[in-house]
C-alpha cells in the first residue's frame, strides 16, 4: 500500500507508527440512515480509517444529527438527538462522518439549535461538537493530508457532489482529489453535477412528484456518463438517484464514496 | 392614528431590538466609493462595449463633428425632420439644415404627437461608462428634456473622449452635482431591447431602434 | 374606431371589461397549494423544456457576466451592509425620503396595505378625470392586485412591458418577477396577439409572423397610441434614494421611461424596504442588478428622477410608501433578511424546483426561493397555500451563492418552517390529515432518535417484520411514505444487520 502523507503535525499526537492517523482517536458520527440502512458504509469508514492508522470509536449514544425535524421545521423535536450527539461526541477531538448533509447540520444548524433555546450550557457544548465533527473528505484531506489512502476500484465511475458537500460545506476538489488516486479506475464528469438530486428530506415525500422529476433529471445525467457506479458522499441523496436507477433497469449502481476508498487490492 | 403614524409605530415596534440609533455606526459599511477599473484604453474599451450592443460607434476630430452628425443622421436612416435640444452646438444645427433635413429646436416643446412623426434627435451627453458601455444624459441644454431621447426612432449622440470613465462609481460621480440640483438622469447601454420572447434578445422597442453615437476626439 | 376604449366581454369569461381578465380572480385567492398545483405544472412538457431551455440561458449569461467582475464579492458585502442599514433603520431613511421627496414636489402618501394603496391611486386617477392609466411592470403592485381594483373602478390599467402585455392579453399571471412571460412561446404569443389586441386598441398586423422582431413590432404599435395620449401613469421604484429625493428605474424596453416621461401625472407605489441611504450608493446596485437579473452588463434604460423637472416630464408626482405586511417581516430578526431583496431574480433562475415547476405553482407574484420566504411573512401564515409555500424546496442552496444582497435563503426557508409548525401547532381547527401525519412522524423520530436506547430498541424491535409494499420490503417506513417513495423508485430490502450489531460483533473495544 502507498500512502501520501503530507499531515500537518498536531500537539499532542504521536506520530511515530508512520502512518497518516496514528495515534489518533477518532469517533465515527455513522447517522442514523446509515446505522439501519447502509451498514456497509459504516463499516467502510471504520476500515479505511483504521487502516490509515486511527483508532476509530462508536459512541452508543449517537443517534441522529437531527436534519429530518429541524429541516421540516420542527425544532423543538430536534433537542434530544442535539442532546444525545453532545452526550456521544463531547470527549473527542475528531467526530468522522460519511454524510456531508449530517455533518452540515451539525456544524450549522445544532448551534441556533441550542441558542434558540437558550440553553447556554448546550451552546458550549454544541460550540466544541460543530467544531471537531468532519465530513470524511475533510477530515482525509486537511486533518490526515491525504489523497491517495491506496485504494483500488477497477471501475468507470462518476461522482455526485451533493448540494450539502458541495455548498454547505464547500468539499471543493476533495473528493475529486481522493478518487484521481484511486487505482484502476476511470472517472468521467457527471454533466449538471451542482444540480439537486431532488431529495432534500422530507422533501422528497412532501413534493414528491417534484422531487421524482428532479431525481429523474440526475438519472438521466448519470446515465449519459456511461458509467457503472455513481459515486456520492450522502447516502439519502444515492438512495434517491439509485432507486431511480434501479427502476429503470440502468444497470448503474450507487456506491458511496467511503466504499470505494475503502477497497483495496487485496478485498 | 394616521397610516404614516401607524407605518412609523410599527416599524419602531418590530425594530426594538436594535438598540444603536445611529445607523452609521450601527452597520458601518465599508464599501470604497467612486473608484474605477485599471484599464490600458477606456475609450477603446467604452467603443467595444456599445458596439457589444449592436449600436454603431464612430469617431470623429473635432472639426469634423458636424460631417460627422450628418452622417450619422444619414446612416441611420433619417430622411426629413431632426429635433435638437436648445443648447446643442450651432455648428451641428447648420450642417444638419444644409444636408436638407427640417431641423425642429425643442423650443416651444414640441408635443408628443410632433416627436413621435420627427425621424431622429441629436444629442451631446454627460458621461460615458466603458466596463459596461453607458452613456449617461444629465440633461443639460445640449441634451434636452428626456422624451427628446425617447420618442424619435433614431439617436445620434456625440460624447468626448474626456467625458469617458472606465467603471459606473465615476459616473455616478461624476453627474452628483445634476442630482443634487434636481435634474434627472437617464442611463443608455445601447438601443432599446426587450428579451421577453423566449429570452430571444430583440433590439428595439419602444426607445430609439438605432443608436449612432460619435465619439469626439482632441 | 378599434382604438377607443370600450367594454369587451370576449374573452372574459362573459364580463365586460376594459381590460382582459386574469384568468384566476383575486391575488391567487382560491388556488391549490404548491403540493397540488404542481402536479399539473409538471404534466406541461412543452412548458418544461422552455422553462430548461430558458434558466440554463440565463443563468449561464449571469455566470459570465460575474465572472468579468473581479471585485463582486466585496460589492455583494457592501450591497449587504447597505440594505441592513436600511431595513435597521427604516423610520429613519422612510423620513429622510419623504422630506426630499415633498423638497423636490413630489406628494408622499403612506399606505398600511395593499387595499389603501390602491384606493390612494384610484383616487389620484379619478380627480384627473380618466379612465386610463399605463403602467410600468411593477411586481409590487400585482402583490396589491392594483389593475383588478381599478377596473372595479371603471379605470382601465395597461401593462406596457412587452411580458407583462404578452401576461394581460393571455389572460393570465405572471410567472416570474423579471421575466414574466418566460412561460409562453413565440407561437403562443402571436396567437394571444392575434385574438386579443383587437379588442383592446390597434389591431396586430394578420400576417405577423411568430419571430419575436416582428412580435415586438406589433406591441411597439399597439402600445404607442397608449402611451402618447395617457394623462396619468403609475410605476414601482428599483430604488428611492433617501437624501436626493430620487426614484430609480432600472428597465430594457423604454416602456418605463415613456411612462414615466410622457403623461401629465405620475404615481409610484413603492414598498417601505426600497429605500437605498444616499446616491452615492446607486453606484453598488446599478453594477450588482443587471448581472444578477438578466446577465447583462447593464440593462438598456436606467432612469434616475429627482421630483418635478420643470418643462420636463410630469408636472404633478405621488409616492405611495406602502407597508402591506414588510412590518412584519421586519419584526422578525431571522426572518428581515429576505428585505434586503432587489428583486433580481438570480435565486430564481438557479433554482431546481423552480425551473420545473414554473411560477404559477406557488400561488404567489414572488415565487421561487425569494417568494417562499417573502410571501409567507407578508401575508402570515394562516392560509394553507402560505403554510406549503416554503416546503417548496428541496434546500439544496444555490440560491444562497447567487444572491448579490447575500440572503441566506436556507436558513431562512427553515425558519420559516418552523414558524408553519409553530402555527400549526397554535390551530384550534381540525387539522388536514396531511399535517396530522407528519406531526405524528415528527414525533415518532423525535422519540424514537432522541435516545439511543428507543432507537435500538426500535431497531431490534422491528427487525424481521419485514414488511412488504408492492413486492418490495419497506423496513420500518411508514406505508404512506413508502408508497409516495415507491411511485418513482425500487428499494433494496434493508439489511438485515444494522452498523451497530456488526460493531458490537467486530470491534471489542469498550468505552473510552
Amino acid at each position: 500500500m502507498t500512502t501520501t502523507i503530507n499531515a500537518p503535525s498536531e500537539a499532542g499526537r504521536a506520530t511515530a507508527g508512520g502512518l497518516p492517523g496514528t495515534g489518533l482517536d477518532v469517533a465515527v458520527f455513522i447517522t442514523c440512515i446509515n446505522d439501519v440502512m447502509f451498514p456497509q458504509t459504516g463499516i467502510a469508514v471504520t476500515k479505511l480509517l483504521e487502516r490509515l492508522g486511527c483508532r476509530v470509536h462508536f459512541p452508543k449514544e449517537q443517534t441522529c444529527c437531527a436534519q429530518i425535524t429541524t429541516n421540516t421545521g420542527y425544532f423543538d423535536e430536534s433537542m434530544n438527538m442535539v442532546r444525545s450527539y453532545v452526550k456521544g461526541f463531547g470527549d473527542y477531538d475528531y467526530v468522522v462522518s460519511p454524510s456531508g448533509s449530517c455533518t452540515a447540520a451539525v456544524r450549522d444548524q445544532h448551534p441556533m439549535l441550542a441558542q434558540r433555546l437558550g440553553d447556554a450550557g448546550l451552546q458550549r457544548d454544541v460550540a466544541h461538537t460543530s467544531k471537531i465533527t468532519y465530513d470524511l473528505p475533510e477530515f482525509l484531506v486537511d486533518v490526515l493530508g491525504v489523497t491517495d489512502v491506496g485504494a483500488y476500484f477497477p471501475h468507470r465511475v462518476t461522482y455526485h457532489p451533493s448540494c450539502h458537500g458541495l455548498r454547505l460545506i464547500k468539499l471543493g476538489q476533495r473528493p475529486y482529489d481522493l478518487l484521481k488516486n484511486v487505482r484502476g479506475m476511470t472517472l468521467v464528469d457527471l454533466p449538471a453535477a451542482e444540480q439537486c438530486c431532488g431529495f432534500g428530506g422530507t422533501f422528497c415525500v412532501k413534493n414528491y412528484d417534484m422531487s421524482a422529476t428532479m431525481a429523474g433529471d440526475k438519472a438521466r445525467h448519470v446515465r449519459e456518463t456511461g458509467a457503472e457506479y455513481v459515486v456520492g458522499g450522502d447516502n439519502s441523496c444515492l438512495l434517491n438517484i439509485g432507486g431511480v436507477l434501479a427502476r429503470e433497469n440502468s444497470g448503474v449502481k450507487a456506491i458511496h464514496l467511503a466504499e470505494v476508498l475503502a477497497n483495496t487490492e487485496e478485498d | 392614528m394616521d397610516a404614516k403614524q401607524e407605518v412609523l409605530a410599527r416599524i419602531r415596534q418590530a425594530t426594538t431590538d436594535i438598540t444603536e440609533k445611529d445607523p452609521l455606526v450601527d452597520t458601518p459599511v465599508t464599501w470604497t466609493y467612486g473608484g474605477g477599473i485599471e484599464m490600458d484604453d477606456v475609450v477603446g474599451t467604452f467603443q467595444e462595449k456599445v458596439e457589444d450592443y449592436q449600436a454603431t460607434v464612430v469617431r470623429a476630430a473635432h472639426a469634423d463633428l458636424p460631417t460627422a452628425v450628418v452622417d450619422g443622421l444619414k446612416a441611420t436612416g433619417a430622411a426629413e425632420s431632426v429635433v435638437v435640444p436648445v443648447g446643442l452646438d450651432k455648428d451641428w444645427v447648420k450642417a444638419i439644415e444644409s444636408a436638407g433635413l427640417t431641423v425642429h429646436v425643442d423650443d416651444p416643446q414640441l408635443s408628443n404627437a410632433q416627436l413621435d412623426k420627427t425621424d431622429a434627435v441629436v444629442t451631446a451627453a454627460a458621461v460615458g461608462v466603458a466596463d459596461t458601455g453607458t452613456i449617461v444624459l444629465d440633461h443639460e441644454d445640449d441634451q434636452g428634456r428626456r422624451a427628446l431621447s425617447l420618442v424619435p426612432d433614431r439617436h445620434v449622440c456625440v460624447i468626448r473622449t474626456d467625458q469617458i470613465v472606465s467603471d459606473v462609481p465615476e459616473a455616478v460621480q461624476r453627474v452628483k452635482q445634476a442630482v443634487h440640483a434636481g435634474r434627472p438622469l437617464t442611463w443608455i447601454s445601447g438601443g432599446s431591447a426587450t428579451s421577453d420572447i423566449e429570452l430571444s434578445r430583440v433590439d428595439g422597442v419602444h426607445g430609439p431602434r438605432k443608436l449612432y453615437v460619435i465619439i469626439a476626439e482632441d | 374606431m378599434s382604438t377607443q376604449l370600450r367594454r369587451i366581454s370576449e374573452g372574459n369569461y362573459g364580463v365586460a371589461r376594459l381590460t382582459p381578465a386574469p384568468e384566476h380572480p383575486g391575488t391567487f385567492l382560491g388556488m391549490p397549494k404548491f403540493t397540488k398545483a404542481v402536479k399539473d405544472e409538471l404534466k406541461l412538457p412543452v412548458q418544461r423544456k422552455n422553462m430548461r431551455n430558458a434558466m440554463t440561458t440565463i443563468r449561464t449569461k449571469r455566470a459570465t457576466r460575474v465572472a468579468e467582475s473581479p471585485d463582486w464579492e466585496d460589492l455583494r458585502q457592501a450591497a449587504f451592509e447597505i440594505k441592513n442599514r436600511v431595513e435597521r433603520h427604516l423610520d429613519h431613511y422612510l423620513l429622510q425620503a419623504e422630506k426630499s421627496l415633498t423638497e423636490r414636489g413630489v406628494q408622499v402618501h403612506w399606505a398600511r396595505d395593499g387595499a389603501e394603496a390602491n384606493q390612494i391611486v384610484a383616487e389620484i386617477a379619478k380627480s384627473k378625470g380618466v379612465d386610463e392609466v399605463v403602467k410600468i411592470k411593477s411586481i409590487t403592485t400585482q402583490e396589491t392586485d392594483l389593475n383588478e381594483y381599478l377596473e372595479e373602478q371603471g379605470i382601465a390599467a395597461w401593462e406596457t412591458d412587452l411580458a407583462e402585455l404578452i401576461v394581460q392579453l393571455g389572460h393570465d399571471r405572471p410567472s416570474h418577477i423579471v421575466v414574466p412571460a418566460i412561460h409562453r412561446n413565440r407561437a403562443e404569443v402571436r396567437e394571444i396577439f392575434l385574438r386579443e389586441m383587437k379588442n383592446y386598441g390597434r389591431p396586430c398586423p394578420e400576417d405577423v409572423s411568430s419571430n419575436p422582431p416582428d412580435l415586438a413590432d406589433a406591441a411597439r404599435l399597439h402600445l404607442r397610441e397608449k402611451f402618447l395620449r395617457a394623462k396619468v401613469a403609475v410605476s414601482g421604484a428599483n430604488f428611492i434614494l433617501a437624501d436626493t429625493g430620487s426614484l430609480v428605474i432600472v428597465e430594457s424596453e423604454g416602456n418605463g421611461r415613456m411612462c414615466l416621461t410622457l403623461p401629465d401625472t405620475l404615481i409610484s407605489i413603492v414598498g417601505i424596504e426600497k429605500l437605498l441611504p444616499t446616491y452615492d450608493d446607486l453606484e453598488v446596485f446599478l453594477k450588482l442588478l443587471p448581472r444578477s437579473a438578466t446577465g447583462e452588463r447593464m440593462n438598456p434604460y436606467n432612469s434616475v428622477w429627482s421630483g418635478v423637472t420643470p418643462g420636463d416630464g410630469p408636472q404633478e408626482q405621488h409616492v405611495i410608501l406602502m407597508d402591506n405586511g414588510r412590518t412584519n417581516v421586519l419584526a422578525d430578526p431571522v426572518g428581515r433578511e429576505v428585505l434586503r431583496c432587489i428583486r433580481c431574480a438570480s435565486c430564481i433562475n438557479v433554482c431546481p424546483v423552480y425551473e420545473r415547476a414554473g411560477g404559477h405553482a406557488y400561488g404567489s407574484v414572488y415565487p421561487g426561493p425569494i417568494g417562499i420566504t417573502l410571501t409567507p411573512q407578508l401575508r402570515g401564515m394562516q392560509d394553507p397555500v402560505d403554510r406549503a409555500m416554503p416546503y417548496a424546496c428541496s434546500l439544496c442552496g444555490a440560491c444562497n451563492e447567487v444572491c448579490p444582497v447575500k440572503i441566506p435563503f436556507t436558513d431562512i426557508i427553515i425558519h420559516v418552517r418552523n414558524k408553519v409548525v409553530s402555527a400549526e401547532k397554535a390551530d384550534r381547527f381540525p387539522k388536514d390529515p396531511e399535517v396530522l401525519g407528519e406531526m405524528a412522524l415528527m414525533k415518532t423520530a423525535a422519540w424514537v432518535l432522541g435516545d439511543y436506547k428507543h432507537f435500538e430498541s426500535i431497531m431490534y424491535g422491528s427487525r424481521g417484520v419485514g414488511r412488504v409494499l408492492h413486492h418490495k420490503a419497506i423496513g420500518p417506513l411508514p406505508v404512506p411514505v413508502a408508497e409516495r417513495w415507491l411511485k418513482y423508485r425500487d428499494v433494496q430490502a434493508p439489511p438485515t444487520q444494522t452498523f451497530r450489531d456488526w460493531w458490537k460483533q467486530n470491534r471489542t473495544e469498550s468505552e473510552r
